[in-house]
């Protein structure tokens, strides 16, 4: 019991600090810009697609450094050709916009890269065991994860909270005229903060390509999962982001490390039931079954119940 | 608002040339093609998984072409975007329909295999001038050939019962496997195998104890490392899994970074991006029940099979020759309809009822009772140590270990089928 709490808690906080690289970027382009981007996803598969073809030619720690860069310059055309563009047009058009991204990337990554996966694999030097606990070997390449994920988080807060450009990009957010006014140009903010964004998800990329599988499905199986993220912890909040990362990961993982179902917690405090009913039925199901649904569930009750998320800042 | 306006109208523009591109040209198919629908996933997590598959149907298709095709005329392979979902592939089967299809083949998911039966039987019934055959290449729920049979459904993979037959016939014999443990997706084909696994093993081996028996959904899972916790835990030393796609080479993949020592019997590592993505971590660990790979034209005289591996990796970067059953449902279709003396669904089915025919691996037979395929299968396991060909420029690639006859696959179906009289 206890070598299974152990690992779905070293589990969880993987996958969920893995939820928070690329939840990041997404809730800092809300709260800075009101653009609800829905082609983050696919910057962080072309994150991972730009670190395999990278670190082909030379290896994985140029591909760390460059793959976000590409991506997040990728992030600032977008911003400067495209969103600039529509955003007279309200937020229906810049939303527009990103959702047409999402099927040109797609479209893009398969006619360059293939429909089959690609064999973007751990370096060498990240791939041993960092220790063994109860049988289970813990590989170096997770901590190293869970290493840059923190740096991340640490570094997005420092620089938002403690420089002067920080300061510089929240205010242009609440009162952009006024920063205007004082001589800052905030269109270029905007551009350097949405290609902060993207680029953040493309480090997602390039640490969760070789992890998982780089394919051209992964932006689509991680992007509604990304929404929920940051949807729960709040629109626009980066400590909201990081908390609903960590819950959803947590959640997931010991919901199937668990495997009971109602039925089994019903029987143990001595309420028998059978399957044959209905609702007998239902009690029966796994936990395991339905542990990839319980984010979504929390999303609709945090929708109901606290609409602005966890630490959201505003209502709507 | 004036701006608005005229995005809006140059956005309505667009969609109208996009439109105008992406719909084939009407009409423009003669009628003296034969034309086979293939419904899978083309889009979505397994889309790589339905192009594949695709690519296939075209090769051979474009190979029977360049022999003169069947009884004179073309075969066409028109290409649907099911999702992976049942419902779409309904609409896409009327669609079909209007487009004078006749024949239309699927494989990935049973969930979609099953209602296509039954959306071929419903269509059939109710336009009896025009009746559409289906030709299953890898959709394995036993119940498609059992309680759900069809005359007009013909099934070319061994179901899931068959091949779990074949592998616990082997297991049997590997006296070190003492706790085996299951993992599958969540729908019918998974449900399945854990049953018929559970039933099977207990009857073959009852000295075998399953420690474990987990559904997980299907291709939502994006780290597996808590399965694979629960494996270790169990003390497991054998794994069976029916994933495929994705969700196999993440399962196994995790596996490896978990440091899990055990043997993966499976029904789908050999192909289709599988291999690229399990690399080293498969070594020696992962085993396969298939029809074919690669190496077996080493073992066995094939050269047409040879040809046809080299020529479809050539042709296709980056993809390998996989299905050969898909050859064989093409060979039969071929061989079908050239003894019916037409490409009428009906006559045609009738044809392939018991139909047998000789393959370098041995004699197949379509059997009558219920329209599944008796083929021989091969036990391979994917090692570093390879006779010939490698797996998708892995380093690796399948060795055979056992070969299980296509009579000793066979395994008792409930069919009563109910076959037209007209």
């Amino acid at each position: 019991m206890l070598e299974s709490i152990v690992f779905s808690v070293l589990n969880g906080l993987l996958y969920g600090m893995l939820l928070f690289m690329l939840a990041s970027g997404l809730t800092l382009i809300f709260g800075m810009m009101g653009v609800l981007n829905f082609a983050h996803a696919s910057f962080y598969m072309l994150g991972a697609y730009c670190a395999y073809t990278i670190s082909s030619y030379t290896n994985f720690w140029v591909a760390l450094i460059l793959a976000p860069l590409f991506v997040g310059f990728l992030g600032a055309l977008t911003e400067r050709f495209g969103l600039r563009n529509v955003h007279k047009h309200g937020h229906v058009a810049e939303l527009l916009l990103t959702f047409g991204l999402v099927y040109v990337i797609d479209e893009l990554v398969v006619l360059i890269w293939g429909q089959i996966p690609v064999n973007y694999a751990i370096p060498p030097s990240l791939d041993f065991t960092l220790f063994t606990l109860f049988g289970t070997s813990f590989p170096a390449y997770r901590a190293f994860i869970l290493f840059v994920a923190v740096a991340m988080f640490v570094a997005i807060y420092l620089l938002l909270v403690r420089t002067r450009v920080g300061m510089i990009i929240r205010a242009a957010l609440s009162h952009p005229e006024m920063v205007g006014a004082l001589g800052h140009d905030v269109p270029r903010i905007f551009t350097l903060v949405f290609a902060f964004g993207t680029g953040l998800a493309g480090l997602a990329g390039v640490m969760a390509g070789n992890y998982y599988i780089t394919e051209p499905g992964m932006a689509f199986s991680m992007g509604p999962i990304v929404f929920v993220v940051v949807v729960f912890g709040g629109l626009g909040s980066l400590g909201g982001a990081l908390a609903a990362s960590l819950i959803i990961g947590l959640v997931t993982t010991f919901a199937v490390s668990l495997n009971y179902s109602v039925a089994d917690l019903l029987a143990a405090v001595g309420l028998g039931l059978d399957g044959e009913n209905i609702a007998g039925g239902l009690a029966h199901i796994d936990l395991s079954r339905i542990g990839q649904m319980l984010p979504y569930l929390m999303m609709v009750l945090i929708l109901i119940f606290r609409p602005r998320g966890l630490m959201g800042a505003r209502e709507s | 608002m004036k701006h608005y306006k005229g995005l809006v109208r140059r956005a309505v523009a667009a969609v109208g040339v996009a439109a105008a591109l992406a719909v084939p040209t009407l009409g423009s198919a003669a009628d003296d093609t034969i034309k086979i629908g293939y419904i899978d996933p083309l889009s979505g997590p397994f889309a790589n998984v339905g192009d594949a598959g695709l690519k296939h149907f075209k090769y051979l298709a474009e190979r029977i072409n360049a022999d003169g095709g069947i009884l004179g005329k073309d075969v066409e392979i028109i290409g649907y975007d099911n999702k992976s979902s049942a419902q779409e592939s309904l609409q896409i089967l009327r669609e079909a329909a209007d487009e004078g299809v006749q024949y239309i083949t699927q494989g990935n998911g049973s969930h979609v295999g099953g209602a296509l039966v039954d959306g071929v039987e419903k269509h059939n019934r109710r336009n009896p001038d025009n009746r559409m055959v289906f030709l299953n290449y890898a959709a394995v729920d036993p119940a498609l050939t059992g309680e759900k049979c069809s005359f007009w459904h013909f099934r070319f993979d061994a179901n899931s019962a068959m091949k779990l037959q074949a592998i616990t016939d082997y297991m049997a014999e590997q006296d070190d496997i003492k706790k085996v443990f299951l993992i599958n997706m969540d729908y019918s084909h998974g449900q399945a195998i854990s049953r018929i696994a559970k039933e099977m093993l207990k009857e073959k081996r009852p000295d075998i104890e399953i420690v474990g028996d987990v559904l997980h959904p299907v291709g939502k899972v994006k780290d597996f490392s808590p399965y694979i916790s629960q494996i270790q835990s169990s003390g497991a030393d054998t794994v069976i899994s029916g994933n495929w796609g994705n969700d196999l080479s993440l399962l196994v993949k995790a596996g490896a970074q978990g440091g899990l020592d055990v043997d993966w019997y499976t029904y789908y590592a050999g192909g289709l991006g599988t291999p690229t993505a399990l690399g080293k971590a498969g070594a020696e660990h992962v085993k396969m029940l298939t029809e074919w790979q690669e190496n077996l034209v080493e073992e066995y005289e094939a050269p047409e099979l040879r040809e046809i591996l080299e020529e479809f990796e050539q042709r296709y970067e980056g993809i390998e020759f996989y299905y050969l059953r898909i050859k064989t449902q093409m060979d039969m279709l071929q061989q079908a309809m050239e003894k019916a003396g037409s490409t009428d669904p009906l006559a045609v089915a009738r044809a392939l009822e018991g139909m047998t025919m000789e393959t370098p691996f041995g004699t197949v037979t379509m059997r009558e009772q219920d329209h599944q395929l008796l083929q021989p299968l091969f036990i391979s396991t994917f090692s570093e140590d390879y006779p010939k060909y490698d797996s998708e420029g892995s380093g690796l690639g399948w060795v055979m270990n056992a070969k299980l006859d296509a009579a000793s696959t066979a395994v008792d179906s409930v069919c009563e089928m109910k076959r037209p009289s007209s």
